[in-house]
């Protein structure tokens, strides 16, 4: 039998994707004897001429893990996506934009200006900023350009799968690359390493339909181990989440933000929220509305904190 | 992590890029290191909540999350002016000392391993983890999974997640440990104990007793004298979680002592047009461009630095070994760059040994584990070493605790000036009348790795190579070399 040939590869992101593969521990070890990686800049040294010398769709599967804010991520998303029979968006950067997709809130001028001018340790009286090609007096120096709207990597390239999670937990990532061994592989398009129905379908939390007449932050009360959080008045994400992950933020007493993304048939995981919140607010007059509506003191940060990108929304005007 | 927008280093996508320029006698003209990516965190996390800061924050970096997500929870605790139960801060102290045994045990079998148990001059193909596994045994390499994933859990039993831990709140944490946890996180620590001291006994054996190495370790070509900053304790003694700023000058003078609220003081940052990374600088003594010596404010921050600015360090076995390496060094501060892998494992036995003091600590099973805050929000530094440096979050928010401004000087940007000069001065010493051997590329590197630079937190992955462009170019400009790390 012929080893499977993947690719590692990461673009805006933290790396945690990487490690979450690392979490594979021994098990990457036995799967070497199954799979060749064949690009995996983390990891092994190939240079994108090696894999510019590739023939097409020589590499079997590619697991890309960030977003796509500048045009090296967007240079390397269409080199291998030419050179992979499959192309699987890893976590929830590359699936939705992820935590890099808030920067679709502000433009890059206003990026710019905040980190190299009104930062409060910044001193930069020339007004020097960082350009994609510098003139230096030995030669020419390039830096890749910085994008002013944070892209999936389906809104850059056509994308077969999508393993969703910030990052994905551990044991999903080893199914997830079992299924890709096996070779039985499900439609194109498929969400893999998550599960079909809501967080709240794994949370062990116990909930009493309780209705919730005031929104309150994490930090302003002492949240109950054992009781829905919803009932509690905190903004929890699960019911427009897609669970997998075992619930474990739940487990440590912390609110889902989301990173397992949309359900499956929502276009929107904010509107879905949005919806799952009115389910549970006790309001009877407009003003009890309003008061309930005031607590979402951040709708984009709380609603698309790992999803922007990929929202109806896309991003802000600037 | 950058401060900023830049990621932090952090991710700097694991990618580095030099560019080497020879004159008309081949030999170095000049040498940049750059950082081609932002991602703009301080301007993004603007009108967020700021109580969700350790969470969005803790996306810097993949590699050291844990770092991020305390310092953002201690700068809600200024911001809420909210002393959180002793238990809440021994728990995140807790997290914080198994966070570092994952992250030092990491960078030295599979980043910097190679080159010290292998030797620097070692064929590539050998010079990785399996080379390593392969000259020390098989059991080794299990066990360095073993003793990682164990630090992983112990983090997660306290944080909720193995990757991205979820549980600083401000004034304290979000759930107490039980006794069967507490008892899980003993026996772990007990274990990273052991192990440490088995790391520094391969290290004596593999490396202080090697001449070739020693040699290295000591030449002029990896030294670069420069300020070093760091954490201590009110002893002067290394401290990770908490503590005040302290900046010894390159003889190791106090040169500053400082709470970490008082940091704009000290540190201000200098902007190139070639990089997207800035460079931090000791502010008043001024930035003179990327050299070092008393004149220059480039300062180091990392575990070499920090045992340059400490007075020993707080746990028995980790003060033996601290004794050991000045005393074999011979001086202080050592300036050799090459000594901080040696510094990383001093570190490393102070992590194990202070998770077992903590995880023995009777207060680490109070319930009580939260203050709830009663103050209008407002402005707030938290701080903390990160393994890479001095990491520090800032925020100001209104009155409704939503951001209004952010600042980040994150671990590896303190070192961005030294390890660009780091870089330099290699390239300097071994590229001759334009003879650029590939053994250069290793050395060269080896300056930049022993900064464990989170650009690339890839360095932290197996088989341990961190993918770095060095480009060499003739006095005609024309491309002479590119090279890859093997």
């Amino acid at each position: 039998m012929t080893k499977a040939k993947v690719a590692f590869n990461w673009a805006s992101s933290c790396g945690g994707c990487e490690i979450a593969i690392l979490e594979l521990g021994t098990k990457l070890l036995d799967l070497k004897e199954k799979i060749d990686i064949v690009y995996w800049p983390a990891a092994l040294d190939y240079k994108y001429s090696d894999l510019e010398a590739m023939p097409d769709k020589n590499i079997d599967v590619t697991f890309f893990n960030g977003a796509i804010q500048n045009s090296e991520n967007e240079h390397v998303a269409k080199l291998l996506r030419a050179k992979s029979k499959l192309l699987v968006a890893f976590g929830s950067c590359a699936c939705g934009g992820g935590i890099p997709a808030l920067a679709n809130t502000k433009s890059r001028e206003l990026i710019f200006k905040s980190s190299y001018k009104e930062t409060p340790t910044t001193e930069n009286p020339e007004n020097t900023y960082p350009q994609s090609k510098f003139e230096a007096p030995e030669g020419t120096l390039t830096i890749p350009e910085f994008y002013n709207t944070v892209k999936t990597l389906e809104q850059t390239v056509d994308v077969d799968y999508f393993v969703p999670g910030c990052p994905p937990v551990g044991p999903q990532v080893g199914k997830v690359i079992e299924t890709f061994v096996s070779g039985k592989l499900p439609p194109k398009g498929a969400i893999l390493g998550a599960s079909d129905k809501s967080l709240c379908h794994e949370c062990k939390r116990e909930k009493t339909d309780r209705k919730v007449a005031k929104l309150v932050r994490t930090y302003e009360t002492i949240q109950d181990p054992k009781k829905c959080l919803l009932e509690q008045g905190i903004i929890c994400m699960g019911p427009a989440t897609r669970g997998g992950c075992e619930a474990v933020c739940l487990d440590a007493n912390m609110p889902c933000r989301g990173c397992y993304g949309p359900l499956p048939n929502v276009l929107d995981q904010g509107a879905k929220m949005l919806s799952a919140l009115s389910s549970v607010f006790d309001a009877e007059t407009e003003e009890d509305i309003q008061k309930l509506v005031d607590g979402v003191v951040d709708p984009i940060g709380t609603f698309y904190r790992f999803g922007l990108a990929q929202s109806l929304m896309r991003r802000t005007k600037q | 992590m950058k401060t900023v927008t830049i990621n932090p280093v952090t991710r700097l996508e694991g990618h580095g890029k030099i560019s080497i320029f020879l004159n008309d006698e081949g030999n170095v003209e000049n040498a940049y290191f750059q950082v081609p990516e932002l991602r703009g965190f301080e301007k993004f996390c603007e009108g967020r909540p700021v109580e969700e800061m350790p969470d969005i924050t803790s996306r810097i970096c993949g590699v050291c999350p844990e770092a991020h997500h305390v310092a953002a929870t201690k700068a809600l605790d200024a911001l809420f002016h909210v002393d959180p139960p002793p238990a809440a801060k021994k728990l995140r102290e807790l997290l914080y000392s198994a966070f570092f045994v994952a992250d030092h045990t990491t960078h030295f079998y599979i980043l910097a391993g190679p080159d010290f148990i292998m030797g620097p001059t070692a064929p590539k193909a050998e010079r990785n983890i399996l080379g390593v596994i392969g000259k020390v045994g098989a059991e080794v390499g299990t066990s360095v999974i073993k003793h990682r994933s164990d630090a992983l859990d112990a983090i997660a039993i306290i944080g909720g997640k193995r990757v991205h831990p979820s549980f600083g709140l401000p004034g304290g944490v979000s759930k107490a440990i039980n006794e069967t946890e507490r008892s899980r996180i003993e026996e772990i620590a007990k274990s990273e104990v052991e192990f440490a001291q088995f790391t520094l006994k391969i290290f004596d054996d593999l490396v202080l007793h090697n001449k070739e190495y020693m040699n290295l370790i000591t030449s002029d070509m990896y030294a670069t004298e420069t300020y070093y900053m760091g954490t201590v304790d009110s002893q002067n003694r290394v401290n990770f979680y908490d503590g005040n700023i302290r900046i010894v000058d390159p003889e190791g003078k106090e040169f500053a002592k400082y709470p970490a609220a008082d940091y704009q003081k000290y540190i201000a940052e200098h902007v190139e047009p070639w990089t997207y990374l800035k460079y931090p600088y000791l502010k008043s003594i001024g930035w003179r461009g990327l050299v070092g010596g008393k004149n220059s404010g480039v300062y180091r921050a990392t575990p070499l630095a920090r045992l340059n600015v400490s007075d020993g360090m707080a746990t028995p076995l980790a003060q033996a070994e601290y004794t050991k390496m000045y005393e074999t060094l011979g001086k202080k501060p050592v300036h050799s760059t090459l000594a901080t892998h040696w510094a990383r494992l001093v570190e490393l036995m102070y992590a194990a040994e202070r998770m077992l003091e903590l995880s023995r600590d009777p207060e680490v099973t109070n319930p009580n584990v939260r203050t709830i805050p009663t103050e209008i929000p407002d402005e707030g530094v938290g701080c903390v070493e990160a393994p890479r440096g001095t990491l520090i979050h800032h925020y100001k928010t209104d009155e409704r605790g939503l951001v209004k401004n952010v600042n980040l000087i994150v671990a590896t940007t303190n070192n961005h000036a030294a390890i660009s000069m780091s870089i330099k001065q290699a390239a300097e010493g071994l590229i001759k009348k334009g003879d650029v051997s590939d053994g250069v590329l290793n050395m060269v590197e080896m300056a930049f790795r022993a900064y464990d630079p989170c650009f690339a937190c890839a360095t932290h992955t197996l088989p341990g190579q961190m993918p770095l462009d060095v480009k060499i170019y003739d006095k005609n400009r024309n491309l002479l070399r590119n090279l890859r790390r093997p």
